[in-house]
């Protein structure tokens, strides 16, 4: 476990812990550089703060704005042997980096033979809806990038986890992006260890345990599912396991199938659209896994196929109530 | 309005030319004295009075103004980075951060020079004759015969694999007629250990570079020699020994990966290089912008050559582009540039060399735009005919290709002659085609190897889809060609 007595802890956010991980990094890794739009003076987000003073202007400093060239660049640094850690300032603008992503990062070390590879590499951003982002600061695009092979996503839910997380993306020796959840930047407050550790990738957490339903979700989702578990408990007497899901890809299906077997219903829900969604993947494994097992059908409560919208956001989000009503009807099935 | 006149000196001060410019930019050329004892001209747009040499900015009565003497490289490489001047709102002169410059009071849009571009650098004529001694990089015979052996080798070596292609026994090929005088001249002036990001038509670097014909023929049949495993299409070769990375299919993605690598490789302290080929039609992409950008801004110690061969597959260069070429976007990104003849193996020589020499010095990208044609078609899968004449091909073959304009340099000599020519042709087909003979009987890969290497690690999923394989392939193997594959 991550919780350790003996190791000092301290209160962080999201964001500080994010630091936190990049300072140790840093300070243990001589190739180590981090760079993007604006991460010099500390990021739009504060995440790098205080170190480019602390490690000099070579090793955190800005680009040009441009994402096919920040990940391009990245994939190069990594190649020539640098742990190269790239911020695209918000996830909503990394799709111009979507072919260096794609076809070069997770497609580097097979297409070479294992010659050459760009596992130093580490793509981070802030990711998912903050209240008032609308189009193009509130996107989840993790399924878009899960379709792709050689590549790993990673969503934390919290600052003790973000660290953990996003230290052994850095230490994976496979390309990694790991998506923040921005709305937790500052709300999310942990005591967290100030040296490095690392949580395992492609776990997913049991966070809490129950007989009758399997509520899976990652990032921010995840206290959504544990409100509706408390709900559920409360109003329907429903005991439910929650699931942090972590690595999106490659997933847990172990975890998540040895879960279904056991209460015979799955949730999953996620903010980014429906159709196509990550919950569309697990869907289909867990009903070719675990079909004798559903006592009900899979339920997805997720965005509706429109583009993220501004004053519409409460309408738009699978909020606790939509998630609630979700468990009333699968119990009922 | 004053015309261009490119006023060529060929030792001393920067040449100075009028512009058409109005007011703010003036082209000029330094002439940097290489330590070769050569003469490398590099056009530069006058961005920085520290980036260039004298500056004068003369034109239609605006007032000269001289620029500050600039620093020497080296110093410039250790300089902090250039300051804004400080504020003063008193002084008559423009305070925007985002340009140095002088105001003008009379509208005039800044013309670009198409007529009469950024000048070919050249070192032999087209008959193979010196033109100016001094740029004669003098290179002992050795050397030389080196150079002919490879390009004549790699000509070889394309005309049996475009063949093989054509039998079937190959799926696809790539060859490098008229341009292996790029290839050669470029990998001869860089050092082993650096670094070579390239497009896919630069099999004669790796050549060069000593890639066994065994290993390019693997890579070509997609055999169990393979270093790359049999997972890409021919001409897709790779050396991490020979420091030659994988060639991948899109366009132009290297050149931001080559700018990353160089910024890696500049920390690291150890005097190397990173050169990064591409086509002219590859330029168009964003990709290239970008890494353009980067390697100016980030101050990488790279090398971008452009192999500009007139055609991206069917399109001709002016539907790729209206200005002049990729030489005259250089110092739009703040970079030094030249304009080579690439049919001159001497030519591509000099410039690679002193580019590499200061790109390390001076921590800065440089930017060579090999002027060449592609004489063959863009693949196997293309028949040239259809958009250019056999008159166009016939020219370059015959009146202006790197093989022979070395040739006619050597005979003259007395370094090479008839005999010399008649053997080696021999040579070099028995050692192509005994290499294709080889790889011909080779077994492919063992078909696990369509599973690994996605990540460091088998993930368990990964796993159970290569298991679920092998159970079809147990019930059904008389349907899938098992027997020409590794067991």
């Amino acid at each position: 476990t991550v919780r350790n007595k003996s190791r000092p802890t301290q209160k962080m956010n999201l964001f500080q812990s994010v630091t936190s991980a990049l300072d140790n990094t840093l300070a243990s890794d001589p190739t180590a550089v981090i760079f993007g739009e604006d991460v010099a003076f500390g990021g739009v987000f504060r995440c790098t703060v205080g170190l480019r003073d602390k490690y000099g202007k070579d090793r955190v400093f800005n680009t040009p704005l441009c994402e096919q060239g920040i990940v391009g660049f990245g994939i190069g640094l990594a190649v020539a042997g640098a742990t190269a850690i790239a911020e695209i300032q918000f996830a909503d603008y990394i799709f111009p980096a979507f072919d260096q992503i794609v076809n070069e990062a997770a497609k580097y070390r097979y297409r070479s033979g294992n010659l050459f590879d760009c596992g130093n590499l580490t793509i981070r951003a802030p990711w998912g809806c903050v209240g008032h982002g609308a189009l193009y600061h509130s996107q989840s695009p993790e399924a878009f990038f899960a379709h792709c092979p050689g590549i790993k996503i990673v969503i934390p839910r919290s600052p003790v986890q973000a660290k953990g997380l996003l230290l052994s993306c850095i230490i994976d020796k496979n390309p990694c992006i790991f998506f923040e959840p921005k709305i937790l930047y500052r709300a999310a407050v942990e005591q967290v260890p100030m040296e490095s550790y690392q949580i395992p990738l492609s776990q997913a957490e049991v966070l809490q345990e129950g007989s009758d339903i399997t509520l899976l979700a990652w990032g921010t989702q995840v206290h959504v599912m544990r409100e509706v578990a408390a709900m559920a408990q409360e109003k329907l007497g429903v005991s439910c396991e929650v699931i942090d899901l972590r690595t999106i890809q490659p997933w847990d299906i172990e975890t998540v199938c040895k879960s279904v077997v056991k209460t015979g219903r799955l949730l999953v829900s996620h903010e980014a659209p429906v159709t196509g969604g990550f919950a569309a993947e697990i869907s289909s494994t867990v009903q070719e896994e675990c079909f004798l097992n559903l006592e009900a059908p899979i339920t997805r409560v997720c965005g509706y196929d429109t583009p993220f919208p501004h004053i519409f956001e409460p309408f738009y989000i699978p909020d606790k109530w939509k998630c609630f009503d979700a468990v009333k009807r699968m119990i009922n099935y | 309005m004053s015309s261009f006149t490119w006023d060529y000196c060929a030792k001393s001060a920067c040449a100075r030319s009028k512009c058409v410019f109005i007011g703010v930019k003036c082209i000029l050329r330094t002439i940097v004295t290489g330590l070769y004892g050569f003469h490398v001209k590099f056009c530069t747009i006058h961005s920085w009075a520290a980036r260039s040499s004298l500056a004068d900015w003369s034109l239609l009565g605006v007032r000269l103004l001289r620029r500050p003497r600039p620093l020497p490289p080296c110093a410039r490489a250790l300089s902090p980075p250039l300051q804004q001047q400080p504020f003063d709102s008193l002084a008559e002169k423009p305070q925007f951060p985002g340009a140095s410059a002088e105001f003008v009071d009379h509208l005039e849009f800044i013309q670009p020079n198409v007529i009469s571009g950024i000048p070919v650098y050249r070192v032999m004529d087209r008959q193979g004759q010196i033109i100016n001694p001094s740029e004669d990089p003098q290179l002992p015979k050795e050397m030389v015969l080196n150079f002919y052996q490879k390009m004549t080798l790699l000509n070889t070596m394309d005309r049996i694999l475009y063949e093989s292609q054509r039998q079937g026994r190959i799926s696809f090929y790539m060859t490098n007629y008229g341009e292996e005088g790029t290839h050669v001249g470029s990998a001869a002036a860089l050092d082993p250990e650096d670094l070579v990001f390239g497009q896919y038509r630069e099999a004669g670097v790796l050549m060069f570079r000593g890639f066994p014909l065994d290993l390019f023929m693997a890579q070509c049949y997609a055999n169990v020699d393979d270093l790359g495993k049999g997972r890409q299409m021919p001409v897709h070769y790779g050396s991490k020994d020979l420091n030659f990375v994988t060639i991948s299919s899109p366009l132009a993605t290297q050149i931001p990966q080559a700018a990353g690598a160089a910024y890696a490789i500049k920390r690291e302290n150890t005097n190397r290089v990173v050169i990064c080929y591409f086509g002219e039609g590859a330029a168009s992409e964003g990709d290239a912008h970008a890494g353009f950008n980067f390697a100016a801004t980030l101050e990488c110690p790279l090398i971008f050559f452009c192999r500009n061969n007139g055609y991206a597959i069917s399109t001709p260069t002016d539907e790729q582009y209206r200005g002049d070429g990729i030489a005259a976007r250089g110092p739009g990104y703040g970079m030094l540039s030249i304009r080579v003849d690439g049919n001159d193996v001497f030519a591509v020589y000099n410039a690679t060399k002193e580019a590499r020499r200061r790109a390390i010095a001076e921590n800065q990208p440089f930017l060579i735009e090999a002027m060449t044609y592609r004489i063959g078609h863009h693949s196997t899968s293309d028949d040239s005919s259809a958009y250019r004449s056999v008159d166009e091909v016939n020219y370059w073959d015959k009146q202006d290709h790197p093989i022979s304009r070395l040739r006619h340099y050597m005979t003259a000599r007395g370094w090479w002659g008839e005999e010399e020519e008649r053997a080696w042709r021999k040579q070099s087909r028995k050692l192509v085609m005994e290499a294709f003979e080889r790889a011909e009987k080779r077994q492919k890969p063992h078909p696990d190897l369509l599973f690994s290497d996605v990540y460091l690690e088998m993930p368990p999923s990964l796993e159970k889809q290569k298991e679920s394989m092998w159970r079809h392939l147990q019930q059904y193997r008389e349907h899938y060609p098992l027997d020409h594959y590794e067991k």
